[in-house]
């Protein structure tokens, strides 16, 4: 641990949300059931816990959506109450949880300022010596006494950006406030959380984002349903955050095609429950077009990874692995060629096998099934895959048996992924120094 | 290495939002702001900002004037029926403004409330603040008419100020106990419409308290004052400023001691507005 003074100690603290089930609105309702109790569902929001921030850190939160993010930084910042465990700052605070808070549209941007700057917890004496400051920042001189209903959003997150800057805390609060403003500006506000790692201040980051933690922060954590799941470097904390994320997205999405397939009850629905707070619906991923063709004759009725531990929807960078299919056969075919091709989040084909190389395949008979497997070392770079396989006649054309475009994924973890190839094999590198005055060859004695 | 075990460190403990907060100076800048910027929205939103402040009392004082001047013959024995009727209507503005207008103060700051922390108060204080301003301004037609209609300067009027003061202690207490029970129960503004009207009637605006006294009786215009705190508010300001002949609220009373209960009753719809407030502010951000 460094020798900084922690500028925020969070203590065991824990965060109940009350969700009651039928909500008394009125008083009427509550003089004419005056002891009924209203039952509420509780909905933990944050469970014990514990983390310090030294002075100086950059340190970010990454969690899911409802994973209890968002409640940690209002309890942080004084707007929700804890139900248990405790908060110690010490330094001046400022929240960007939302940015121009107490706009309003038909004032003009000089008084806007000076509100949101009151609100912020500057005194107006502060605000106006900063007044100068803001408007530089935000680039908007010319613009200081337009009504703020005119202004263009851009203009707008500016102007509330340059605010909340120029508070000069010594912690910040930041919820993903990142993507804001043009790319001129962006890369402005880049620059000025780049000073701010710089001087002394403490920066919380809050974000789903781990490109931009992985940008800033010294030290990350990742809450799950209110848990903490883990502290420490980014590295470590966004490969758990990507496999949290993509596990979660593999089971919805085979809870998905479960459903589909028979009308099964809800039980897929289960580890949605947990959802706190605002009962976000996860961003739709866009989902990659499952598209099937083929005559029929023969129908894939299972496709998976396997690893050393058996079957796997996350695989290892560089560790070996197994692309599986199972096929039944409903007519007789003869020498199928069995494919396999592997494509990448934006829709490159990384990988193709095929089994040609290993000559007739033989003939099927209806009924029959059959399980062929890919064995290879993992080549792909962190990221997720989509794998197509195809069963066809083997001639010229295509003459589709069954073809599942799409139809299996799977979630490459590792550290890898620097060059910008598509792949990385494992290759050894040499380095020799040739003829060099007074070199002498590097061999380790 | 559990955190317990370390010295906690100099920083001070996150308490999570309260009614008051932590610096009264950002509680009483804050509300200033909200009551600032809402009074200057009224005036930029519209040509005649300033005009329609002062139109709305002076609307309905034209009407109730020529209804009971002209047709109904309600003025009492005293000087200057008009202008304390306006007085009247100006203080029941106030009044109105600031109960029924902070009534859903808290929802319509719900941008502020969940975002940011900040004493709690300062929202149903700015409503009342921001009642303030408007009384001041529509205290000025008032002045107008009394002077033109032949009213002097006295030492008595320098007692208005503080009867404001009192007036608005009660309506600050109201507006905590219903800007946060409104959070709760959504019936309260309905209600509240209702009591405010039932107000309206129940106060020596309309009629005067020596009709009251002359049809009723002595006790049944005791009771009204004793009961109703505004309309004991409403007659003394009548008295120290309109005109001497407009009977003080005291001298209904028989014992000047009387004149306690309204206080008191004043001191205990604060005191319950605050308790109730301050119970509800650290969990509105959660409940709205």
């Amino acid at each position: 641990m460094s020798a900084e003074p922690r500028a925020i100690v969070v203590d065991r603290v824990s965060k109940q949300f009350r969700l009651p089930h039928e909500r008394v609105h009125t008083l009427k309702e509550r003089a004419l059931h005056p002891f009924r109790q209203p039952s509420y569902d509780a909905l933990a929001a944050l469970q014990d816990v514990s983390f310090d921030v030294r002075r100086g850190e950059f340190f970010g939160i990454v969690g899911r959506n409802g994973s209890g993010k968002s409640t940690l930084l209002k309890c942080l910042a004084g707007i929700y109450r804890v139900d248990h465990g405790n908060i110690y700052v010490d330094g001046r605070m400022s929240t960007f949880i939302e940015l121009g808070v107490g706009f309003n549209p038909d004032l003009p941007a000089r008084d806007n300022v000076m509100i949101n700057a009151t609100m912020l917890g500057l005194s107006p004496r502060e605000a106006r010596r900063r007044f100068d400051r803001i408007l530089d920042f935000a680039e908007l001189h010319d613009f200081v006494d337009l009504k703020l209903k005119n202004y263009s959003s851009g203009m707008m997150v500016r102007l509330a950006f340059s605010v909340a800057i120029q508070v000069d805390a010594e912690i910040l609060l930041i919820d993903e406030v990142l993507a804001v403003g043009d790319a001129s500006f962006q890369q402005k506000c880049f620059d000025e959380f780049a000073r701010i790692r710089k001087s002394a201040a403490t920066v919380l980051l809050v974000t789903h984002d781990m490109a931009s933690v992985e940008r800033f922060c010294d030290r990350a954590m990742l809450l799950e349903h209110g848990w903490l799941v883990d502290i420490g470097d980014t590295d470590r904390v966004g490969t758990k955050y990507l496999e949290l994320n993509f596990s979660a997205q593999a089971r919805a999405a085979e809870a998905e095609a479960a459903q589909a397939v028979t009308p099964a009850p809800a039980e897929a629905a289960d580890d949605e429950e947990a959802q706190p707070e605002e009962r976000v619906i996860e961003p739709e991923q866009p989902q990659p077009e499952r598209m099937r063709f083929g005559n029929g004759k023969a129908e894939m009725i299972d496709g998976w990874f396997e690893d050393a531990s058996g079957r796997t929807e996350m695989l290892r960078a560089g560790e070996p692995c197994t692309f599986c299919v199972r096929a039944r056969f409903h007519e007789q075919v003869e020498n199928p060629l069995l494919g396999v091709s592997i494509y990448n989040a934006i829709d490159d084909c990384v990988l193709g096998f095929n089994n040609r190389q290993l000559g007739p395949a033989g003939v099927f008979e209806p009924g029959e099934e059959l399980v062929f497997r890919v064995e290879f070392d993992n080549v792909l770079v962190p990221g997720r895959y989509d794998v197509s396989p195809a069963i066809a006649h083997d001639g010229g054309g295509f003459h589709w048996i069954d073809f599942r475009k799409r139809w299996v994924s799977v979630v490459v973890t590792g550290t890898g992924g620097l060059t910008g190839a598509l792949v990385e094999m494992p290759f050894d590198m040499s380095l020799q120094r040739l003829s060099a005055a007074g070199a002498r060859p590097v061999r380790s004695a | 290495m559990s955190l317990t075990q370390e010295v906690v460190p100099a920083g001070t403990r996150v308490r999570g939002p309260t009614a008051l907060g932590d610096d009264p100076r950002r509680l009483l800048r804050l509300t200033w702001t909200l009551a600032t910027t809402d009074f200057k929205l009224r005036f930029f939103g519209s040509a005649l900002g300033y005009l329609w402040q002062l139109m709305r009392p002076l609307m309905l004082f034209g009407i109730l004037y020529v209804v009971f001047t002209q047709f109904l013959d309600f003025a009492g024995p005293e000087r200057f029926f008009g202008v304390s009727l306006l007085l009247g209507i100006v203080l029941y503005n106030f009044f109105s403004e600031s109960t029924g207008g902070a009534v859903k103060s808290i929802l319509n700051r719900e941008q502020l409330v969940r975002k940011i922390d900040f004493p709690r108060l300062a929202v149903p204080l700015s409503t009342v603040l921001q009642a303030l301003f408007n009384l001041g301004l529509n205290l000025v037609p008032v002045l107008i008419f009394l002077i033109a209609q032949g009213g002097r300067p006295r030492l008595s009027w320098l007692a208005l100020p503080v009867l404001v003061l009192v007036l608005a202690t009660m309506g600050l207490g109201l507006a905590m106990l219903l800007s946060s029970l409104y959070v709760r129960y959504r019936d309260i503004e309905p209600i509240w419409d209702v009591v405010l009207q039932a107000l309206f009637y129940a106060t020596p605006i309309l009629y005067t308290a020596e009709y009251v006294k002359m049809k009723a009786g002595e006790s049944a215009v005791q009771l009204l004052l004793l009961l109703n705190p505004f309309a004991a508010i409403v007659q003394e300001s009548k008295h120290v400023l309109i005109d001497p002949t407009h009977p003080s609220t005291t001298s209904f009373f028989g014992s000047p001691a009387l004149v306690f209960l309204p206080l008191a009753s004043i001191v205990a719809i604060f005191a319950i507005g605050y308790v109730v407030f301050a119970r509800e502010a650290p969990r509105i951000a959660e409940d709205l």
